[in-house]
């Protein structure tokens, strides 16, 4: 407790800019937006962290990646989230991702019910590298053209992953990709194919 | 229904409000309350304004009650949109009213119980004649103390209990469910419904705990016991993985005792209604108990035949914010619906007239 | 109020003394630390910030726990220059009462403050407390009703 690092330096100011760059990204996947700083505990990024402040609270459980669990006391202390062993009980899962470090198995969290899909869960993964590495072609709900996001760290396989998810529309998670202070979206609407 | 989006008022609605701001203040001769006044000598409607409002902020509700001008089922509606706009840090503990810091304590069914009757400062037994006196300030009141016997005072149904004629407390253990997280569903539990009476409106629930003492499902209640006073809230944060105590809340407890004849598996005994209020509110905590009984009809095996024992019509209509928006909707512009309704009266009125004419041609 | 101190409490000592914080107004507890030099630097881990509590109950007093209610609550976290952590969670909206709380709260943990703080602060404000308390009780108690019973009358 006596080594861990204040969160936002203008808590209301701060997670409303990040909600905003959040929707942002909702509404135009595979854009990059960048998240002004605060110092999270490792192995958090600036932007998970950011995220990790604004979205997850009290009454969001939490699923946290055990390669996470440097950050876990940050993390209980400044979101109070209630930490769950399991994945499908959580409404927000954060997750690192980096070559040979599997992917959390996306049909392992909530995709929601289509009496209530808005109960599906957000899984944030953070990536070694945004704007780099392999190439994604996005199609779909608020993008006018199909976007390439270059993303390093997901799976070989991401693209079929992700069209099992994107599959069950209405239902599915919704993904936010995050490396360093910068941040993207792919919500459950969002086609993805190999470019 | 249907709305028709208008445009246009915004000065004439801009202008109403300053002319309420004008009028909440009234004659600028007379001195502004203060929040402090109306906390202090205002105490019963900030003590309903923060009931109904489910929100324990004396501070707040006086400030509610003071925008609203003393409307407090406005105050109420205020507290509730405040609230809103604050994140949830914590649940308490289940306060524990035995251990409540007693100001008032009375029993209609015992006259000597361990501990007493204290009759705290209550309106019963003046006699309703207005005190002319109060019109003008008046000298500091200087109020009668007494030596304190440190003497425990158990409640009245843990003492029946202990002699097996009242029923047994349900399960201690499980997660309550929460209405301002989930939206009432049925059926409904006890805990749902002690929730949603607690933040309830005092008059309906007045009327209805009426209701039942003049026979529409009539039991027989007792006031068992009546008690205020202070008791600790106990939170247990998970920063330091014990429990502390976070301050007074001003509560008012009401074990209401009814006979129960007894089933084939349950013995003749006592059953109860609970009233647990914000604040000193003792007329809305003995109406919430008898309510609370009254719709625990169904599960012990009595006929429901009256509106108080009908568990969804007690909850779809006790809360006053939700009552208030729909009949207030009421003012929306309709415009369009009642074009309709017009059309077709002025039809239905032809129509009429054309059969009369046709009837009178043909005499 | 119920005692502050349960003998079986892990922590019964910072138990109580978050306690009597927490019924303290900031303006009290700001006279009581005027008599306590060199206070030591801390940064805000968290907070102040203000929330709420749900506020449970018990059906009948002891059954099955409910809603009541909820209850503006303000909380802080410091850190002091030594690497003390106090928390506060205190009724209310005020930061400035929540802040010094956790502040009292961090020193107070400090063996070498510990005394001073105590005599300065917390004994006084407890103290102060429990007058105001024993009053209502007092005053209460004077409502008690002493029955008469018919026959003692007769007699």
């Amino acid at each position: 407790m006596s080594g861990l690092s204040p969160g936002f330096a203008d808590p209301v100011a701060d997670a409303q800019s990040c909600f905003r760059a959040v929707l942002d990204a909702m509404s135009r996947p595979g854009r990059l937006r960048r998240i002004a700083g605060l110092t999270p505990a490792a192995p958090l990024g600036h932007a998970a962290a950011a995220l990790l402040m604004t979205l997850v609270d009290q009454e969001t459980p939490l699923w946290l990646d055990p390669e996470a669990a440097g950050a876990r006391a940050w993390i209980e202390f400044h979101c109070g989230a209630p930490l769950v062993e399991d994945a499908g009980a959580a409404m927000f899962a954060f997750a690192l991702a980096r070559p040979g470090l599997p992917m959390p198995d996306l049909t392992s969290l909530c995709a929601g019910t289509h009496e209530s899909p808005e109960t599906a869960a957000t899984l944030i993964l953070q990536l070694p590298a945004l704007g780099s590495g392999r190439r994604w072609r996005l199609s779909g709900p608020g993008l006018r053209t199909p976007e390439v996001l270059q993303a390093d760290g997901l799976p070989a396989d991401f693209a079929v992953r992700w069209q099992h998810n994107h599959g069950q529309f209405p239902c599915g998670v919704d993904l936010i990709l995050c490396a360093g202070d910068t941040l993207t979206a792919l919500p459950r609407s969002v086609m993805i194919e190999e470019a | 229904m249907a709305y028709v989006a208008v445009k246009g008022g915004e000065r004439a609605i801009d202008n109403a409000h300053t002319w309420l701001a004008e009028e909440r203040r009234g004659d600028p001769a007379v001195p502004e309350l203060t929040l402090a006044q109306i906390e202090q000598q205002l105490g019963r409607a900030v003590d309903r304004a923060m009931g109904e409002g489910s929100l324990y902020d004396r501070e707040l509700a006086a400030l509610a009650v003071k925008q609203a001008q003393g409307d407090l089922i406005e105050a109420a509606f205020l507290l509730r949109a405040y609230r809103t706009t604050l994140p949830r840090f914590a649940h308490s503990s289940p306060v524990d009213t035995a251990a409540m810091t007693i100001e008032r304590r009375i029993s209609a069914v015992f006259k000597d119980l361990p501990g007493g009757q204290l009759l705290g400062p209550t309106y019963d037994y003046t006699h309703r004649l207005l005190d002319f006196a109060l019109a003008d300030p008046a000298q500091p009141v200087a109020t009668a103390q007494a030596a304190a016997t440190p003497e425990a005072m158990p409640r009245v149904a843990d003492i029946l209990r202990h002699e097996g004629l009242m029923e047994a407390d349900g399960s201690p253990d499980g997660e309550p469910g929460d209405l301002t997280r989930e939206p009432l569903a049925f059926p409904a539990g006890r805990d749902i419904r002690l929730q949603a009476l607690a933040r309830g409106d005092e008059g309906f629930l007045l009327g209805l705990g009426y209701s039942t003492q003049r026979g529409y499902g009539g039991s027989h209640p007792f006031a068992g016991e009546i008690r205020m006073g202070s008791v600790a809230v106990e939170i247990e944060p998970a920063e330091l993985g014990f429990a502390i105590d976070i301050g007074d809340l001003v509560l008012t407890e009401c074990q209401m005792v009814n006979q129960f004849k007894g089933t084939k598996t349950v013995p003749p005994q006592f059953t109860r209604g609970y009233g647990l209020v914000f604040g000193f509110s003792e007329r809305k905590a003995l109406a919430m108990a008898l309510v609370d009984r009254a719709m625990r009809a169904e599960e012990l095996g009595e006929d429901v035949t009256a509106p108080a024992q009908d568990i969804e019509f007690v909850l779809y209509h006790s809360d006053n914010i939700e009552a208030t928006g729909f009949v207030e909707h009421l003012k929306l512009p309709h415009y369009v619906d009642f074009q309709s309704e017009l059309q077709n009266v002025r039809r239905m009125q032809a129509e009429a007239a054309r059969l009369r004419e046709t009837a009178e041609a043909a005499e | 109020m119920t005692p502050h101190s349960l003998p079986d409490h892990p922590h019964p000592a910072r138990r109580r003394w978050m306690a009597v914080l927490a019924r303290a107004d900031a303006a009290a507890i700001e006279t009581r630390l005027q008599a306590c030099r060199d206070l030591p630097p801390y940064i805000r881990l968290r907070g102040p910030e203000s929330g709420l509590v749900m506020v449970r109950g018990r059906a009948g007093g002891a059954g099955g726990p409910f809603n009541l209610g909820e209850m503006t609550v303000t909380r802080c976290t410091v850190r002091t220059d030594q690497g003390l952590v106090g928390h506060a969670y205190v009724p209310g909206r005020d930061a400035r009462q929540a802040e010094l709380a956790a502040m009292v709260d961090a020193l107070m943990q400090d063996p070498a403050r510990a005394d001073t703080l105590e005599a300065a602060v917390i004994a006084p404000l407890e103290a102060a407390q429990q007058a105001r308390q024993a009053t209502r009780t007092a005053k209460a108690a004077a409502t008690k009703v002493q029955f008469f019973a018919m026959q003692t009358m007769r007699t």
